[in-house]
């Protein structure tokens, strides 16, 4: 059994696809065997929902009278710092970016109870964003402060654009030293007082196409509540991660860059995130649909959670100082019931990532290419898979000669 | 009929240096746990009590300190879950000390029973949407 990518097409004109989301999928295999669900099924969507810190937003601002130059001043929106260091209009935030006055943690544990996520959330959902500017002038950019108002829909262009998201499987965080701590993955309750771990499991979308041989470049996803296209492999692009027999990664692996138009995405997608004492986010909404084209594909598609296993990682002691040391190798299925153990002590789990919404996405994805107006698109070219070799490398820290 | 509730006392200013939690013990006989105070010379006292005794005594106890001054809150309209911030992940599932936030494993949404609450606030920098407010 194959199909292409403009069969299935026809057939989501036509209003014939049968699309059906990852979870729903496993059951469907399971009663009626691959061969048959593969033929039947065109569509698997995936969903996920979770802080993705590798996530920004850049902007065309328009011209003000006089002509001001962006590109090398400094510029706050929010009081938050942007990045200008591009032409005269065009103005980049990341989701961690803060206000110089934030407190950070100076008074620790910080709260960062407002930054660059926040921001983009904000621009999203139609508000009004303060913007200061410092420029320095020249001849044709004469100006050199600007303090105004800016809302999304004046804006020339905006575009959500995330360097690193919808990791291929994550780290389990737990905490070994006798103090809380504040991390990424939360707060960590001292001598193994909680686990927490993050990714959508069986419905997120890298883990239902381990190899990568449907999502690449070009691929058309939801993002945040809508449409938006990968852009690349992401950030620390790992297919060389150890695989258990399954095919799936045992830990941190695949990751996607990925790109959309800002203005028509969703608030409800698109979230203003603290993590206390760690700093500021944007939780992100990315669904990927998986075109069905072998028994193969559809094989992956059938993964469950009892089948992914996370890596239960130190983040008091060994993570800060990359000791590679995994405590132990949970299920998201184990992780999912509440409690783990280890050393022979309950663990209590829980999810950084909501489960919840992830499968809404999934389902609106479904949605979306049923009624037809969401046709799939086949890769320019797919991402790096394990024959590229690819693996992430360690900084390689050197002395700077005097 | 033994009962026990959760109570936020706010005390005016002129009341802080008066010992009126001596007397809730002493003259109505109730048994206090002090979960929270917050109490600062020349300005607004605040204390979050569970007050436990007998109805007779805990209504004779909330008419003297009505009759006192002190404004009483019940605990349960504090603590408060923004449901439109609320993107159901879970992170506060684990850090709330009396399990106030509940899993269901059908549906994966959190659910937050108010009458569990203590207003201790780890729940507020614990989430990341930052859903959970304190209203004092």
């Amino acid at each position: 059994m194959s199909k292409t990518i403009e069969e299935i097409n026809e057939k989501i004109k036509k209003g014939e696809a049968v699309v059906v989301n990852a979870e729903e999928i496993i059951d469907i295999a399971r009663e009626k065997g691959v061969k048959k669900a593969a033929k039947e099924v065109d569509v698997v969507t995936t969903g996920t929902f979770g802080p993705m810190c590798s996530s920004g937003a850049y902007f065309n601002i328009g011209h003000s009278n006089p002509r001001i130059k962006l590109g090398g001043g400094k510029a706050y929106l929010n009081d938050v710092n942007a990045y200008a260091g591009f032409a005269a209009t065009d103005l980049l935030i990341g989701a961690n970016a803060l206000p110089d006055d934030d407190p950070r943690n100076k008074i620790y544990p910080g709260e960062f109870k407002y930054g660059g996520g926040h921001v983009i959330e904000d621009l999203v959902a139609g508000k009004d964003i303060r913007l200061s500017v410092a420029a320095y002038g020249t001849d044709c950019y004469p100006r050199k402060k600007l303090e105004t108002l800016i809302n999304i829909k004046d804006l020339n262009e905006a575009v959500l654009f995330n360097p690193r998201n919808a990791y291929q499987n994550y780290n389990a965080a737990i905490n070994l030293s006798s103090k809380v701590i504040y991390t990424y993955m939360g707060i960590l309750k001292p001598n193994m007082g909680n686990i927490n771990y993050s990714t959508s499991g069986q419905l997120s979308p890298l883990l239902n196409d381990p190899y990568y041989k449907t999502i690449g470049i070009g691929t058309k996803i939801f993002l945040g509540g809508g449409v938006g296209f990968v852009a690349w492999n992401g950030t620390q692009h790992n297919p060389s991660a150890p695989r258990n027999e399954k095919g799936v990664p045992v830990c941190g692996s695949g990751t996607l860059a990925l790109i959309g138009d800002l203005k028509q995405m969703n608030s409800y997608w698109l979230r203003g995130t603290s993590m206390m004492g760690y700093g500021a986010t944007l939780t992100v909404g990315v669904g990927i649909p998986i075109p069905i084209l072998s028994e193969e594909i559809l094989e992956y598609t059938t993964v469950t959670d009892t089948d992914i296993v996370a890596p239960v990682i130190d983040y008091s002691s060994d993570y800060p100082n990359m000791i590679s040391n995994t405590l132990a190798e949970v299920s998201y299925a184990d992780l999912k019931s509440g409690k783990v153990e280890i050393d022979g002590k309950q663990v209590p789990t829980a999810s950084l990532s909501s489960y919840s919404r992830a499968l809404i996405i999934a389902d609106t994805l479904k949605d979306w290419i049923k009624s037809g107006r969401f046709p799939l698109t086949e890769p320019a070219e797919l991402i790096p898979g394990i024959e590229s070799g690819l693996n992430t490398k360690p900084m390689n820290e050197r002395p700077i000669p005097d | 009929m033994i009962v026990s509730k959760k109570i936020v006392l706010h005390f005016p200013v002129r009341l802080v240096d008066r010992s009126i939690v001596y007397h809730l013990i002493k003259d109505y006989d109730l048994e206090l746990n002090i979960m929270k105070a917050s109490i600062i010379p020349d300005a607004e006292g605040l204390m979050v009590i569970e007050v436990r005794g007998e109805q007779t005594d805990y209504d004779k106890g909330v008419k003297y300190l009505t009759e006192t001054g002190v404004r009483i809150q019940s605990l349960a309209q504090n603590v408060m879950r923004n449901e439109d911030k609320c993107t159901h992940c879970g992170a506060c599932v684990t850090v709330c000390p009396t399990k106030a936030f509940k899993l269901d494993f059908e549906t994966r949404l959190i659910s937050f029973d108010a009458s569990k609450c203590i207003a201790c606030g780890l729940c507020l920098k614990a989430c990341p949407p930052r859903a959970m407010e304190l209203h004092f």
